[in-house]
């Protein structure tokens, strides 16, 4: 007795690569991949406020003076990111369909927490990301930021970082994003190389020890900044106030 | 051994179910759980009651008809398939749910017994070699490495139970899938309908509604036959060897 109507006999079963589930999965993993790869470089960058304020300036007037590159890179990221997010909320929604009825008793073996809350991590870090924007590349929640400038009369993106996490609050919410950031990333990294296909049984423990190594070095790289300001060991330059 | 049972019980494909609760008495501790559940459809039928309908069959681990969902894990989570599992493993007094399978893919019957036609379709797109075989031929003719020979019959011990999607947060039945596309992958045999198997499975466990797969390797976790998550990576990248070919 069958109660499964299938249109579609197996001879003729044809899926697109697109819209297959493997399709979709390399879709998250690629796209998921240029954000880790911004995350990265944007660290790295970040962590110049340490050698300094002309650094810290320089580097970001450096940034600013070359549109050619930064405007593509902002188009992207903007791209990828929205599909990312859309994506995962497709994915979200027909993974919940694919079980109508839950378990009146469920249970877990090995699926870490991180994994099955990859949406809320995700929604953490999307509302972050548009706190940060408006925060500190749109300057619309402190405007004050927006007339500070330098010796030389370049932006002084240094004072202003040192102004941002000298607020307690603000320091606080940008340490819980950084741990839902990474939260994230501890099962991102491993499962782009299942996804991809670069795993086996000798492989998935190293790359699951690899995931959460990137994923602390990365909290750590984010973490130190509002630490230092909090701490005083980055203090505002003589004569800003 | 006594036990406080919570059966999830459907009248048919078109009911709505629910959780029954029932006692388990005088249990044997060496009874399987399908002996114990037997011993509960005796009782029940004999206050008029309509016993509790499950699918089982060689009652040996080898067949892949058992199923059921044991406090929350396909097979009671243990070493091998519900027929395996003994009541020994439980604590006396303690309460067991029991419930089906539960996957769209995989449609309620009747109380446990879900329709898992779904897979039979997935191996039908793909899941075979069509040469005309004849005579057997000699067993070293077409030579395997042995390597190549024992990793294929590691994803060839898949049973076909459906346990991984049962346990699979998404319902996914890639671990099920990715077995049997890696074993005929790893053959001489299986090479001239490699890219055209893995395009039609796939294609076919997606019509058929099962879900995505996101890493979670549960499926690994309660496999009886201890299938490992690595031949899921090994089938993402025959997929994309098909792609590309």
């Amino acid at each position: 007795m069958s109660t499964v109507k299938t249109q579609v006999s197996p001879a003729q079963a044809q899926v697109t690569f697109i819209a297959s589930s493997i399709g979709k999965k390399i879709f998250m993993a690629t796209t998921g991949l240029f954000l880790f790869l911004f995350v990265s470089g944007h660290m790295v960058g970040n962590l110049q406020i340490f050698l300094g304020q002309d650094q810290l300036n320089t580097y970001a007037q450096a940034l600013k003076d070359l549109p050619a590159l930064i405007w593509p890179v902002r188009i992207l990221m903007f791209i990828f990111f929205a599909v990312h997010i859309w994506r995962g909320i497709q994915l979200y929604f027909e993974n919940k369909f694919s079980r109508p009825i839950s378990y009146a008793c469920n249970a877990t073996v090995q699926a870490p927490l991180s994994s099955r809350t990859m949406i809320f991590s995700g929604a953490g870090i999307l509302l972050y990301v548009v706190y940060h924007l408006l925060h500190f590349t749109f300057i619309t929640t402190n405007p004050q930021y927006a007339g500070l400038h330098d010796t030389v009369g370049r932006h002084d993106v240094y004072s202003m970082v040192i102004f941002g996490y000298q607020n307690v609050a603000i320091s606080v919410v940008y340490l819980v994003a950084m741990f839902s950031l990474c939260y994230h990333l501890s099962h991102a990294i491993p499962s782009f190389m299942q996804t991809i296909g670069l795993n086996n049984e000798k492989w998935e423990p190293r790359l699951k020890a690899l995931g959460y190594l990137i994923a602390i070095v990365i909290f750590f790289g984010y973490s130190v900044i509002p630490a230092a300001v909090l701490s005083n060991l980055i203090v505002l330059p003589e004569g800003v106030h | 051994m006594n036990f406080k049972l919570h059966v999830w019980r459907q009248k048919n494909a078109a009911a709505k179910g629910r959780m029954e609760q029932y006692e388990a008495r005088d249990i044997n501790a060496d009874m399987s759980f399908l002996e114990m559940l037997d011993v509960v459809n005796e009782d029940l039928v004999e206050k008029g009651i309509d016993p509790i309908h499950f699918d089982h069959d060689c009652r040996e681990g080898i067949c892949g008809a058992c199923s059921l969902v044991i406090n929350g894990l396909p097979h009671g989570g243990m070493t091998g398939t519900t027929c395996e599992v003994r009541m020994r493993l439980f604590k006396d007094g303690s309460t067991i749910y029991v419930e089906p399978f539960r996957a769209k893919a995989f449609p309620v019957i009747k109380d446990l017994t879900v329709d898992r036609t779904s897979i039979d379709r997935v191996m039908q797109a793909g899941g075979f070699v069509s040469t005309h075989t004849g005579a057997a031929i000699d067993a070293n003719a077409i030579l395997v490495p042995k390597d190549k020979a024992e990793e294929a019959m590691d994803a060839a011990a898949c049973i076909g139970c459906g346990a991984c999607v049962a346990a699979c947060k998404n319902a996914s039945g890639m671990l099920f899938v990715a077995a049997k596309v890696s074993q005929l992958a790893l053959l001489p045999q299986g090479q001239a309908e490699r890219e055209r198997r893995v395009n039609k499975m796939v294609a076919m466990m997606d019509i058929e509604g099962f879900g995505n797969c996101t890493n979670y390797y549960e499926c690994e976790a309660v496999c009886p036959k201890d299938i490992s998550v690595k031949f899921i990576a090994k089938m993402n990248r025959e997929y994309m060897r098909a792609l590309v070919k």
